[in-house]
């Protein structure tokens, strides 16, 4: 008797097929955040920690002039908030990627990498349903924060998607590339240290880069190289129906560049996953 | 016999062997990581529809083996066919027609089993329909469909190793390959999956290779391939191997081979 099967009839997989593949994909990443009730928490309190208490103490002593796309002064509330979306996505490519470190290690990664599928897609679909996740978590953000009174254009709510969805894919990108060299969930606080911190910092999300460079013309070139300063910047301008080009250009690019580095390193062929030891 | 001389002998499948493609064929196999030979020239055939042991102590290799046939990691030296298809060269035809149970969990154990199963049937592009009517009938075979919305986290070491057989199973490959899914179970559990699996190759054809490093779980009409410091020392039905080995037995014959003592059970 032999076993009834389909898989070595058919043919190649269609576009419906890769449909269900990236559908389950999206599945399984909103299952495992929404069962993650403390991440979605801490992924809207982080954001609101700033608005609430820094912003409130800085906007006393940081004045912010008018600057584009702005058309009048602002609160430093509404300054802040572009880069405090672009901060929920940073943290949520860096918390995707730890879930990747997490699922090598616990073995369930392996059963996405066995799949018939191109290894490419697999994770571009990974990507994809990291990036869903995260505008989720910057919408809760922005419902919150419009209750504090910070309010963008209406429009912009929804002009603001395809921005947040490109730099969500960079930030979702860049995590996945560094979860490829981290052999360990304990480097992970690396991460903390070498990436997020210096990339939130060292960016325009907090002060604009005027001011930056006023006080030290190095860390303004350091903002200047810092891709998350292009994310932040796509962000605010899209919140305010406008786009900035330079950055919409810097963020594809790097999008490219880090999803392809990803790729690339999950590849067997060439990646760094196969030069690992193995078990018995 | 010395360890490291091999013995090829010809699996006794069924009639028609010879003619059949074979389900798995490794051919010249090499691995190192660095500077590290994790696998020296691995040869080996997995026949169709036939329960084949690949019995070796710990770090002789398996686990090594079995990221290569399921191409986490590429194969640099040597070739690997599933059923004709070359795993580096047509990576997506062969692996529909693997089912693989990893030494490690591979469940996510915070969604529920039938999460599990609908996430494998997505990745293998099987509609949500369709693969719930799968899900559902693998949990009543391996009787546990009361469990279906259950987090795998509640399950015992066995029955999560009951799911991912199912699960392995869910795109109805025509080889499965199993890399110690015994390690960690108690007797009982480990004769029950045993049981499991040697009916899924007498009742649905499905070609096996098993992983272990225990010897109770080869029977004598199984084939077996003894590997050894990442070196095949033979193949075959196992009287064959034992017969070869001047042995009385495969216990025997093991330690004639590899100059090591099998392990069994507890």
């Amino acid at each position: 008797m032999s076993v009834s099967t389909t898989s070595d009839r058919d043919p190649d997989f269609t576009l419906r097929h890769y449909l269900i593949c990236l559908r389950g994909i999206a599945w399984r990443e909103a299952l495992r955040f929404l069962n993650q009730r403390e991440r979605f928490v801490s992924a809207l309190v982080r954001p609101l920690v700033w608005l609430f208490i820094f912003a409130a103490g800085f906007r006393q002593i940081l004045g912010v002039s008018i600057i584009p796309p702005y058309q009048t002064y602002v609160l430093y509330e509404v300054y802040v908030t572009p880069g405090l979306m672009a901060m929920i996505q940073l943290f949520n490519g860096m918390q995707s990627s730890l879930s990747m470190v997490y699922d090598r290690e616990m073995g369930n990664m392996r059963m996405l990498l066995v799949s018939p599928f191109p290894r490419w897609f697999l994770l571009v679909g990974k990507l994809l349903a990291s990036t869903v996740v995260s505008i989720a978590q910057v919408y809760a953000y922005l419902v919150v924060a419009w209750l504090w009174g910070v309010e963008a254009p209406v429009w912009g709510y929804l002009t603001v998607l395809p921005a947040l969805a490109l730099s969500g894919m960079m930030l979702g990108a860049l995590g996945m590339l560094l979860s490829s060299v981290i052999r360990q969930l304990e480097n992970f606080a690396g991460v903390m240290n070498f990436v997020i911190f210096p990339m939130f910092f060292a960016s325009s999300a907090l002060y604009p880069l005027w001011l930056v460079q006023q006080s030290s013309p190095v860390v303004y070139a350091i903002c200047r190289l810092n891709p998350f300063t292009y994310a932040v910047e796509l962000i605010r301008f899209a919140l305010y129906m406008e786009i900035d080009w330079t950055s919409l250009a810097v963020v594809l690019v790097m999008t490219i560049v880090f999803t392809t580095g990803a790729i690339i390193a999950y590849d067997p062929a060439r990646g760094l996953i196969a030069r690992r030891g193995g078990g018995g | 016999m010395s360890a490291g001389a091999a013995i090829e002998l010809a699996p006794g499948a069924a009639p028609d062997a010879a003619s059949e493609v074979a389900a798995l064929a490794v051919h010249g196999v090499s691995h190192a990581y660095g500077s590290r030979e994790a696998l020296r020239n691995v040869s080996l055939t997995v026949p169709q529809s036939r329960f084949t042991a690949l019995l070796g102590l710990n770090g002789a290799g398996k686990t090594t083996l079995f990221s290569l046939i399921t191409r986490l990691y590429d194969t640099r030296h040597g070739s690997i066919e599933v059923l004709g298809h070359r795993v580096s060269r047509e990576p997506g035809k062969a692996l529909r027609l693997l089912g693989v149970v990893f030494q490690a969990r591979t469940l996510d154990l915070d969604i529920s089993v039938m999460d599990n199963l609908l996430y494998h049937a997505a990745l293998h592009g099987i509609g949500r329909r369709e693969a719930r009517q799968r899900a559902l009938a693998a949990l009543y075979e391996i009787e546990l469909a009361d469990r279906a919305r259950d987090a795998v986290r509640r399950l015992s070491g066995g029955q999560m190793r009951r799911v991912e057989i199912a699960r392995a199973l869910l795109h109805r490959p025509r080889v499965l390959v199993l890399d110690e899914p015994t390690v960690g179970l108690d007797v009982a559990s480990r004769a029950a999956i045993l049981r499991h699996v040697r009916s899924l190759v007498a009742e649905r054809g499905v070609a096996v290779l098993w992983a272990t490093h225990l010897l109770d779980e080869v029977a004598i009409d199984d084939a077996v391939v003894v590997l050894h410091r990442g070196q095949v020392l033979a193949s075959g039905n196992v009287s064959d191997v034992v017969a070869s080995s001047s042995a009385a037995d495969m216990r025997s014959a093991f330690v004639a081979l590899t100059g090591s003592a099998p392990e069994v059970s507890e």
